[in-house]
C-alpha cells in the first residue's frame, strides 16, 4: 500500500494537523508520501521532510496553487494521486473543499471526517452531527479519506529524513480566482489545535464581555472559541465558532461559559478530555455532559475565575 | 440566468436521534423530517437572486423517495418556479447524488448551481465539490456572501483562518454556510399557490446514472455517553478540582 497525505500549510508553516493526519496515515500502514502544494512553500516541504514516518516529500510551487484554489488543488491532486491506494488531507476547510473534486475526478466515493482505522479499507466516521457513530467499508481502488485531527494523537514532527523533490506539475483549471481574504489576528493558540478552550455563548450578552474569557485564556494558554449563538449575534467573527458547522474541537479542557449546549454545539466539542460549564441555567443541557459544572452568574463567576487564577 | 437549486430531506435538525437497536443505522420511522437546513439557505439565495432581477428561473430538484416532494413543494412555497423529483428507494451517496446532479444540470444548463454545503444527517461536505469536478465548473464552497457580475459570480467563503473571496466563471457551483442569509417563511397563500407549480419526477434510470454505492456501512452505534459530571459550589472549588482532581491548569 501507498499513501499519499496532502499537507496542510499556509505556504511559510506546516500546520500541526498533517502531523495528525500521518498519524492516520500510520494506522492504515504503508508507505507515506506527502505532497506539499503552494507558493514558496520550500520551508514547509522541509518541514514536512523532518515529520516521523514519512518516505518522501513532493513540492509542487507555483502560483496557482498559493490560496489553495480547489479547483487547482483537485486536478493536481488526482493526477499525483492517481498510483497511490490512499489519499489523505486534514478536515479543516482546505482539504474539505478539493478531496471531494478529487474524488470524483478518480470516479471513488469519499470517505469523510474520519475517526479511526478499523483496517486498510474500514473507517469509523460521525453521523448526525456525532450522534451516531458509522463504521463504513470503502470497496473502491483508491481510497480518498479526510482525517478529523484530533481524532488522531500527531506523529514526531522531528527526527524524520524523508527525501525531497521538486514536482513541476501546473495544474490551472483556469476557473476560479483568488480576490482576496480577511484573516483573522491573534497570539492565541490555534483554536482546533488548542490544549485549552474557553468558549462564550448567547450568555455573554455582547462582543466587549467576551474581552472577559480572553483575559481567562491568556491566563491558562487557551484558545477562545464560541457557540453558533455568539457568532450569529455578532460577538466574534465565525472563524472561532465551534460545533458541527464549526470547528471540531477536542482540548484537555473545555470551558463553556454562557453556551446552554445545542446537539450542533455538543458535536464540536463533545470529545473534549474535561469539560467545564459555567451557566446560570441548570437545566442546561450542557451540563449532562460537563464534567464539572458551576450554576453562577458568569458576570461574577468570570471575574472571579480571574482572580483564583 | 437560470439557477439550479438541490435540496434534501433529512431529519429535523432538533431531533435528538437515537440509534437502532441493531446498529444497523439510525431509527427514522415516525420521526419529524424536514428540508436540510443549509438547503433551506439554498433556496433563500436563490430567490434573492430572483428578486434583485439577476435570477430568471429557479429550479429546484431533490433525489429520494416520494416523500421528497415536500421538501420541493416548500421550495416552490418560498419562491423555486419549478421541481424535479429524482424518485429512488435506494441509499444515493454522494458520488451518485453528484451524478445525477450533472445530468440534470446538462439539461438544464443552469448558469448557477446552488446547493447547501452539507447535510445535517451523513455529514459528508461532497456533493457540491463533486457535482463542480464532473461538470468542469468552479467552485465556491460554503459562501456567505454570493456576488453576481456579468459572467462572474463572486464568493465569499468562511475557510479556518477567517473568510476568503474567489471569483468564479459561470457557470459555477455554490455551496452555502450558515452565515449567508436568514431564511424566509412560506406563507399560507404560497404554500397554496405551490401546489399548482409544475413538478417533474423521473428515474435515475431516466436520467442515465446507474446507482452503485462504493461505500457499505457495517456498524452504526451511539457515542460513548460521557461520565455523569458533578456540580461544584462555588468557582473555588471548581479551581481546585481542575488543579488536584483533573490535574488540567
Amino acid at each position: 500500500m501507498s499513501i499519499l497525505v496532502i499537507a496542510e500549510h499556509d505556504n511559510s508553516e506546516l500546520k500541526q494537523a498533517t502531523l495528525n493526519v500521518v498519524a492516520a496515515a500510520r494506522a492504515i500502514g504503508g508507505d507515506i508520501d506527502v505532497l506539499v502544494a503552494g507558493e514558496n512553500c520550500g520551508a514547509v516541504g522541509q518541514a514536512a521532510a523532518k515529520a516521523d514516518g514519512v518516505s518522501k516529500v513532493m513540492v509542487a510551487d507555483n502560483a496557482v496553487y498559493g490560496h489553495f484554489l480547489g479547483e487547482n488543488l483537485g486536478e493536481l491532486v488526482a493526477e499525483v494521486g492517481k498510483s497511490y491506494s490512499h489519499i489523505l488531507a486534514a478536515a479543516g476547510t482546505v482539504g474539505k473543499d478539493f478531496m471531494p473534486r478529487v474524488a470524483a475526478l478518480l470516479d471513488v466515493a469519499q470517505v469523510s471526517d474520519i475517526m479511526r482505522v478499523e483496517s486498510e479499507d474500514t473507517f469509523v466516521r460521525p453521523i448526525y452531527a456525532g450522534n451516531a457513530i458509522a463504521t463504513v467499508k470503502s470497496t473502491d481502488s483508491i481510497k480518498v479519506i479526510t482525517v478529523r485531527p484530533t481524532a488522531f494523537d500527531p506523529v514526531a514532527g522531528e527526527g524524520g529524513s524523508a527525501t525531497v523533490e521538486a514536482l513541476d506539475v501546473v495544474k490551472d483549471a483556469g476557473l476560479s480566482q483568488f480576490v482576496n481574504e480577511e484573516l483573522a489576528k491573534s497570539d492565541r493558540p490555534d483554536l482546533a489545535s488548542a490544549g485549552i478552550v474557553v468558549s462564550g455563548g448567547r450568555g455573554m450578552q455582547n462582543g466587549e464581555n467576551f474581552k472577559m474569557l480572553e483575559q481567562v485564556a491568556d491566563l491558562i494558554g487557551a484558545a477562545v472559541g464560541a457557540s453558533r449563538a455568539a457568532v450569529d449575534a455578532g460577538f466574534v467573527p465565525n472563524d472561532m465558532q465551534v460545533g458541527q458547522t464549526g470547528k471540531i474541537v477536542a482540548p484537555q479542557l473545555y470551558i463553556a461559559v454562557g453556551i446552554s449546549g445545542a446537539i450542533q454545539h455538543l458535536a464540536g466539542m463533545s470529545d473534549s478530555k474535561v469539560i467545564v460549564a459555567i451557566n446560570k441555567d441548570e437545566e442546561a443541557p450542557i451540563f449532562q455532559v460537563a464534567d464539572y459544572g458551576l450554576v453562577a452568574d458568569l458576570f461574577e463567576a468570570i471575574p472571579e475565575l480571574q482572580r483564583a487564577l | 440566468m437560470k439557477v439550479l437549486v438541490a435540496v434534501k430531506r433529512v431529519i429535523d435538525y432538533n431531533v435528538k436521534v437515537r440509534v437502532k437497536p441493531d446498529n444497523t443505522g439510525v431509527d427514522l420511522a415516525n420521526v419529524k423530517m424536514a428540508m436540510n437546513p443549509f438547503c433551506e439557505i439554498a433556496v433563500e439565495e436563490a430567490v434573492r437572486l430572483k428578486e434583485k432581477g439577476v435570477a430568471s428561473e429557479i429550479v429546484v430538484v431533490s433525489i429520494g423517495p416520494k416523500a421528497c416532494q415536500e421538501q420541493i413543494r416548500t421550495a416552490l412555497a418560498l419562491g423555486a418556479d419549478r421541481g424535479i423529483h429524482i424518485e429512488t428507494d435506494e441509499e444515493v451517496q454522494s458520488l451518485e447524488a453528484a451524478k445525477l446532479l450533472k445530468s440534470v444540470v446538462e439539461k438544464e444548463e443552469p448558469k448557477l448551481v446552488i446547493l447547501g454545503k452539507q447535510s445535517i444527517d451523513s455529514d459528508n461536505n461532497q456533493t457540491g465539490q463533486m457535482l463542480a469536478a464532473l461538470t468542469g465548473m468552479g467552485q465556491g464552497t460554503f459562501a456567505s456572501e454570493v456576488v453576481v457580475e456579468g459572467d462572474k459570480v463572486n464568493v465569499t467563503r468562511e475557510v479556518d483562518g477567517g473568510l476568503m473571496t474567489v471569483a468564479l466563471n459561470l457557470p459555477a457551483v455554490v455551496t452555502t454556510d450558515l452565515r449567508l442569509n436568514e431564511p424566509r417563511y412560506a406563507s399560507l397563500p404560497n404554500i397554496m399557490k405551490a401546489k399548482k407549480k409544475p413538478l417533474d419526477s423521473m428515474s435515475p434510470a431516466d436520467l442515465g446514472v446507474e446507482l452503485a454505492p462504493r461505500l457499505s456501512t457495517l456498524k452504526v452505534e451511539a457515542p460513548a455517553a460521557r461520565q455523569a459530571g458533578v456540580k461544584v459550589a462555588d468557582v473555588a472549588e471548581l479551581v481546585d478540582k481542575l488543579k488536584n482532581e483533573a490535574k488540567v491548569i
